[in-house]
């Protein structure tokens, strides 16, 4: 193996031998299956989550009817929109129409890629040696699920776009200002969290965050860094359309925004792009922030247990937002976050490095 | 034996991604066609061991630079037919032109095929299987950015400015206050 | 093992592209995307050549030259905005005017 700077760096308790020679690509070929599966099980479980979750806060029940309480409710959504007709209209872009949809969902996943969601572990005892848990170790990892993400504009726009109506224009147009427009907010507060690691690579962030201030406090850094975990959060709920920045999809507003024109398969597309981003966008925000695995008391291998608990909680704020705040408007929403987030987010950097600067001199 | 594989995959995507963009008639294709190239850019950078610049790659121009050309490409939306006319009624498909054009383009491909067979001696191997003893992390870039290229970093920062507004100027309607 | 010459063939292949492409199309977005097609083959250049000296160098020279590229690309688009408001076209042989 080459030396230090190298993408990928897999050091000890790797797998050792399961990872060398021809074994590596079946090993990690196999991690690649199972968290796809995870993450389209998760996806469902989400859709479920939230119309359960939606109904609960407005003081009804949400689905009941399929399977106890509701839970067979995803498969019937799914059985039902695989069976819609496939409609194209007809002055659409022949490719492009079904290329959106797919580059959506095709960056969604692959952003979870760079996302470690456990330590090393032998999964109780199921397998020889110690593996790590999460597909890729990057040692550029943040920047690669930014790089990854922002990709993600491309299915908004080109929606928009292929669909020839205005409407679907419209909306096209409007998200992928909006994601644009917070990617710079985003991006801003995450250096600010980087210097706190001094790594790109958010395996080390995690690790970093281990231990205890005072024997109880985690060494979390949402601790350290309350203003940049908000403007993260508010951040990332902008960069995956959801939540009060909604606009480009609002049902009232644009009739559908850029999905108007879509139907079956390729509709089913977007809002599972959309749940795995939230997936992606907890995670990762769980890494930085909120210590990823760790937490005191717990053995590191039982971690991605934790893990997901607080994605879980993640993702219940999410899903809380959409329903309990109205949403912007489309100026209010650029305003927001042109004039009060990004210079909020460039003023956290600047105060966090003088900060580390004085603390480390 | 896989690095020279993956070296000419990404080295076909890239190639075949960029013949296809100036040949193409519709700007949008060529757009997304562009983005594909740069992907395999990207994957040759990787492969150079320069993962930094890599993932630069994909953030700065197939997130930001593309996404504004395929916003100019919506807005412009100008006629298919139009843009194959002009094409047709090319200044260089003039019988003069062409004719010496034709010569001179064959001159230089001989040239350039001298020059590059010469490049032999280059045939020192580079990447991943190169000396190991380097170490490109991204400290040692970020520090050799803010000590050895700090007027460079500066200006181009005050460069990136100078753009904004002048983007933002040129692009204004007359008659806007 | 991939030696230093496949890389600078194939970044003189993406130039000689990128050149072919603003020399024969006549469509300003398109002569716009083949200038970065020939600003990506010299970032190729530098990084194969900073691997090959043992220098980060290389690298950072990209850098700069990826940041130069995008407030070139901001500008022309931003005239050929401008120049499609006048003329309502894209083609560079309508904005003659000015010859003799």
């Amino acid at each position: 193996m080459h030396a230090a700077g190298a993408v990928a760096r897999p050091a000890g308790g790797d797998g050792g031998a399961l990872m060398d020679g021809l074994l590596r690509p079946v090993v990690i070929g196999a991690m690649i299956f199972i968290v796809f599966n995870l993450l389209i099980l998760a996806s469902a479980i989400l859709v479920l989550a939230e119309r359960k979750l939606m109904g609960f806060m407005q003081q009804r029940y949400g689905p009941y009817l399929v399977g106890p309480h509701g839970m067979l409710q995803p498969i019937a959504d799914i059985l039902k929109l695989l069976f819609k007709e496939e409609l194209r209209p007809k002055g659409a872009d022949k490719y492009l129409f079904t290329l959106a949809p797919v580059l959506s969902v095709v960056t969604a996943f692959v952003a979870f890629a760079a996302v470690p969601f456990g330590a090393e572990t032998t999964l109780f005892g199921l397998l020889d040696e110690p593996i790590k848990l999460g597909i890729a170790d990057v040692n550029v990892a943040v920047l690669v699920v930014f790089a990854v993400t922002s990709m993600g504009v491309y299915g908004i726009v080109l929606a928009g776009w292929a669909s020839n109506s205005k409407y679907s224009l419209f909306g096209g147009l409007r998200a992928s200002a909006q994601m644009i427009s917070y990617e710079l907010a985003y991006a801003t507060s995450l250096a600010a969290v980087i210097l706190l690691s001094g790594s790109l690579s958010l395996r080390e962030t995690v690790d970093s965050q281990a231990g205890t201030w005072f024997g109880f406090l985690p060494q979390w850094n949402v601790f350290l860094q309350p203003v940049g975990f908000m403007i993260y959060v508010i951040a990332g709920v902008a960069e995956t359309n959801r939540a009060p920045f909604d606009f480009p999809e609002a049902e009232q507003e644009l009739v559908a925004g850029y999905n108007t024109e879509y139907s079956s398969v390729r509709f089913a597309l977007f809002p599972q792009a959309e749940y795995i981003n939230m997936v992606t966008m907890s995670a990762v925000a769980t890494d930085l922030y909120l210590g990823g695995w760790h937490f005191p008391g717990v053995n590191p291998a039982y971690g991605w247990i934790v893990f997901l608990a607080k994605v879980a909680l993640f993702l219940f704020v999410y899903i809380w937002m959409r329903w309990t705040v109205p949403r912007y408007r489309y100026d209010q929403l650029m305003m927001f976050g042109w004039k009060y987030l990004f210079p909020a987010s460039v003023v956290n950097l600047i105060v966090t490095a003088a900060l580390v600067l004085y603390f480390n001199a | 034996m896989p690095e020279t594989i993956t070296f000419y995959l990404f080295a076909a995507l890239t190639v075949i991604a960029s013949a296809l963009v100036i040949g193409q008639r519709n700007p949008m294709y060529s757009v997304l066609l562009l983005i594909a190239s740069f992907g395999g850019l990207s994957g040759l950078y990787i492969q150079l061991e320069a993962p930094f610049v890599a993932v630069a790659q994909i953030i700065i121009y197939a997130g930001a630079i593309m996404v504004l050309f395929l916003f100019v490409v919506m807005l412009l939306n100008a006629p298919k037919e139009d843009a194959a006319d002009w094409d047709r009624t090319h200044p260089l498909r003039q019988p003069g032109v062409a004719r010496w054009g034709t010569l001179l383009a064959a001159l230089l491909v001989v040239q350039l095929g001298m020059a590059l067979s010469a490049v032999g001696q280059y045939d020192v191997p580079v990447g991943a299987q190169a000396d190991p003893t380097t170490v490109n992390s991204v400290t040692d870039m970020g520090r050799a950015l803010f000590t050895r290229h700090t007027f460079a970093f500066e200006a181009t920062s005050i460069l990136i400015l100078v753009a904004m507004v002048g983007a933002v100027v040129l692009a204004r309607r007359e008659g806007d206050e | 093992m991939i030696p230093l010459s496949h890389y600078l063939i194939l970044s003189a292949t993406l130039f000689a592209i990128g050149a072919a492409g603003v020399f024969l199309r006549r469509n300003l977005i398109t002569i716009l995307l083949s200038v970065e097609i020939m600003l990506n083959a010299v970032n190729l250049t530098f990084v194969s050549f900073g691997r090959f000296a043992g220098d980060l160098d290389g690298q950072i020279i990209t850098l700069f030259v990826m940041t130069v590229a995008a407030a070139e690309a901001a500008v022309g688009l931003a005239l050929v905005i401008a120049l499609f408001r006048h003329r309502e076209s894209l083609n560079p042989d309508a904005f003659t005017s000015l010859k003799w």
